[in-house]
């Protein structure tokens, strides 16, 4: 009668009480992160929608402020994290044939990327703030100096720039908190991977980090084409 | 508790048994206990403070209406009592009042599992909206906030002095807290379901709240995004909704409607969850038409996505796009109208049992008819414009949220009660609420269809004089609705030691839960059912009674 709230009757030691047994404990963990995913579209597709809004509104504007991105940096992060997926996949292969070893190695890279992607960020973000990019009090555009030759020109575009550097800053921002949380994560695995806990039985958290990792290099993937890449841009 | 060795009586009652109550003492089994049942106490605790809290603004309301002018509230501090009246209402009361309670003490049990999948995560979604609910108190005791609980732009972002940055953030901060439990709630029926128990095997509440979730976790993210554009641009007021800077308020508009609409039908589902179950238990009739009832919640779930923009028809949107809303949302009601003749149905030729819980779902079936009807006028673009911002659409919402969903808690809180606490309520005081609740309700709210439908705007301190005679039936329609709601709090709290014991099964009705004795053991079961038979199967459900009440 009482033997279900007792552990260490052969039980896998990761094995939760108020599941049957560990495949059923996996498949609602993987369910439980494709949900959570859902929900991170829906997330990021609100704020995508409104950036899409104006977009359409204010092309010039959007071609402005894509303008003032690096997109050698831009590019550069985008194969970073790229490359960090595979280490992160080959890290979920590494746990299932139970090489600790392999785990450990593959997510050490994963969060060497995944730092290196916010590093290069920082660059960025200290560029756009030394040339005034950064919207409210400090915002001076007349600092950049491609900025500054067409906004004497078409000063109207002033607020529009503005309005696009917030989706810029909104955006990469959410993604970087993202990623941040991702390596955070990764330590904990990385812990976890050294001692011992995974192996083709249990590599649960792994695959579902996995699918974390994965998600955030693809909202990575649509944000850099829609602020380094718009049409017009860079001529 | 008692501590003497268990009669046989008491064992046949649940009596002095180990069960989910008794298994643990003191204050930190509670606030770090992992146990589904004990977190659903927990969250019915909060939201019946809200509610308390929620009312209060409710009735001053409703004071200051007694006479034409404004003599009760400055209209400044009407302004903050209807703002707080919504924003605790429908975040910290109607959102979660039936997933967290009823849905997290139930919908393992119906599934014959020992938890929820995730029982930490699950505390923390209550821990999540302790935090929103003591943010928004603080919001309260500091001034305040008077934007309405939608947060307008741009009166919410450049005009507004009251506290929007706190309200929107203690809002932004709930809605992770229902996410989660969304997430478990899919989670747990799609993987935790007990052997034999497949999908069409489910009652109709667990169909009910797995649409709620996937509403949840469809459209709650949506408002998180949006009200952190919201705070951004209050904080840093760069044009994000403000069209001096090329923005534009309407976007705010379709984003929190996003959210918001399909919001309506977070409340709603679950509430129709337990309409089916009290009706099948009341009747002993298997649900008319189950799959049907089945598939219209997901249908309501779907659906409830395409019509926000019917919120905005004075808003400026295009005709085109106003008519498409239009015709969606006529089309939302037919799923919610499969329901209503289903139960009704059900009823016909059978003999329905007069307890409390059938009282207030026989209330909720004719309530929430009329709030649907009335969304109809709503949904229809000419009618809508003649009556938008007026008391017809107060009416209209209130039938639906408070006819509907508070109806249906009340209804459910009663039908598990005897499961949840292992304890009977007093059934007379209980129909005399029910009443109570019935008629205080349309006093109050009847009055304000007609209000509206004559011209009185909603939001307002005064109004002209030739509305005082409806607003003096509205507001002594609230003064009984409020005795009405007192009065459960006081029995029920009351039956905790004084009821009798209820024993496993005090309706006699079918399902996996009154299969496990009451209260439930820490663990639901002894041992995991096995299903074999449908839901509702009461004939099959008659001849298994007779065999154990012989006992």
């Amino acid at each position: 009668m009482s033997d279900v709230t007792e552990h260490g009757h052969g039980h896998h030691p990761f094995l939760q009480h108020h599941f049957e047994d560990l495949g059923q404990q996996h498949e609602a963990s993987t369910l439980a992160m494709w949900g959570f995913l859902a929900t991170e579209i829906l997330f990021f597709g609100g704020v995508l929608m409104a950036y899409w809004v104006y977009r359409i509104s204010y092309p010039e504007a959007w071609a402005l402020g894509a303008h003032q991105q690096n997109t050698m940096y831009g590019g550069l992060n985008t194969i970073v994290l790229i490359i960090s997926s595979l280490t992160m996949a080959l890290a979920v292969r590494n746990a299932q044939l139970g090489s600790s070893r392999g785990t450990v190695l593959m997510l050490i890279l994963t969060l060497i990327f995944g730092s290196t992607f916010l590093g290069i960020k920082m660059i960025e973000y200290h560029m756009h703030y030394t040339e005034g990019l950064f919207p409210g009090t400090h915002w001076n555009p007349m600092l950049s100096e491609h900025a500054r030759h067409v906004l004497t020109m078409h000063p109207e575009l002033g607020p529009k720039l503005q309005l696009f550097m917030v989706f810029y800053w909104g955006m990469t921002g959410l993604h970087a908190v993202h990623m941040v949380i991702g390596a955070g994560l990764l330590i904990w695995m990385i812990w976890r991977a050294a001692k011992n806990h995974f192996g083709p039985e249990y590599y649960g958290p792994v695959e579902v980090m996995g699918l974390y990792w994965h998600f955030v290099d693809i909202v990575w993937i649509f944000l850099f084409p829609f602020l380094y890449l718009i049409p017009g841009a860079h001529t | 508790m008692s501590t003497a060795t268990p009669t046989l009586l008491d064992v046949r009652f649940g009596q002095g048994v180990r069960n989910y109550l008794n298994e643990d003492y003191g204050f930190f089994s509670w606030l770090l206990t992992k146990d589904h049942k004990r977190i659903a106490i927990l969250y019915l605790i909060s939201v019946s403070i809200m509610f308390v809290l929620g009312g209060f603004f409710a009735m001053m309301m409703r004071v200051e209406l007694l006479t034409p002018e404004g003599d009760l509230l400055t209209s400044d501090t009407y302004n903050k009592f209807f703002t707080l009246h919504g924003v605790v209402m429908i975040f910290f009361f109607l959102i979660p009042v039936i997933p967290a309670v009823i849905g997290n003490f139930i919908l393992p049990i119906m599934l014959g599992a020992k938890d929820l999948a995730f029982p930490k995560l699950n505390l923390l979604s209550w821990y999540l909206y302790m935090i929103a609910a003591l943010i928004g108190l603080v919001v309260i005791i500091t001034g305040g906030v008077d934007t309405g609980w939608t947060f307008y732009t741009p009166f919410s972002t450049q005009y507004s002095n009251t506290h929007v940055f706190g309200t929107t953030f203690a809002g932004f901060i709930a809605g992770f807290s229902s996410i989660l439990t969304g997430l478990n709630f899919i989670v747990t029926t799609h993987r935790m379901r007990a052997p034999g128990l497949t999908w069409y095997r489910l009652p109709l509440m667990v169909w009910a709240l797995y649409a709620t979730s996937i509403v949840i976790l469809l459209a709650t993210p949506v408002l998180a995004i949006t009200l952190v554009m919201l705070m951004l641009e209050r904080t840093i007021g760069v044009g994000i909704f403000d069209p001096a800077l090329g923005g534009d308020p309407v976007l705010y508009q379709h984003m929190f409607w996003f959210y918001s609409h399909p919001a309506v039908y977070i409340m709603i589902l679950p509430a129709m969850g337990v309409a089916s179950e009290v009706v099948a238990a009341f009747t002993r009739k298997k649900i008319f038409g189950y799959s049907f009832v089945a598939y219209s919640s997901l249908a309501i779930a779907f659906l409830g996505f395409l019509v926000w923009a019917h919120h905005m028809f004075v808003a400026g949107i295009s005709t085109y796009s106003a008519m498409i809303f239009a015709f969606l949302s006529f089309c939302v009601a037919v799923p919610s109208a499969i329901k209503v003749f289903n139960w009704t149905a059900t009823l016909y030729r059978a003999s329905v049992s007069w307890q409390t819980p059938m009282m207030y779902i026989l209330g909720f079936i004719g309530l929430f008819t009329i709030g649907g009807v009335t969304g109809l006028f709503l949904a229809a673009l000419g009618l809508d414009v003649h009556v938008t911002d007026t008391y017809f659409v107060v009416a209209h919402f209130h039938y639906v949220m408070v006819g509907g969903t508070v109806m249906a808690y009340l209804a459910g809180i009663h039908y598990w009660w005897p499961k949840i606490t292992g304890k009977m309520y007093p059934e007379w005081w209980a129909r005399l609420a029910a009443l109570l609740v019935f008629v205080g309700f349309n006093l109050t709210f009847f009055p304000q269809f007609v209000l509206g439908y004559l011209g009185m705007p909603r939001r307002y301190h005064a109004y002209a004089p030739e509305f005082q005679v409806l607003n003096v039936l509205s507001t002594a329609g609230a003064s009984v609705l409020a005795v009405g709601y007192i009065l459960p709090i006081v029995y029920l709290i009351w039956a905790l030691k004084f009821g009798r014991p209820a024993g496993p099964n005090p309706w006699g009705a079918v399902g996996l839960e009154w299969t496990t004795s009451s209260p439930p053991p820490k663990e639901n079961f002894h041992e995991t059912p096995v299903v074999s038979w449908d839901a509702y199967d009461y004939p099959a459900m008659m001849k298994a009674m007779g065999e154990t009440q012989n006992v």
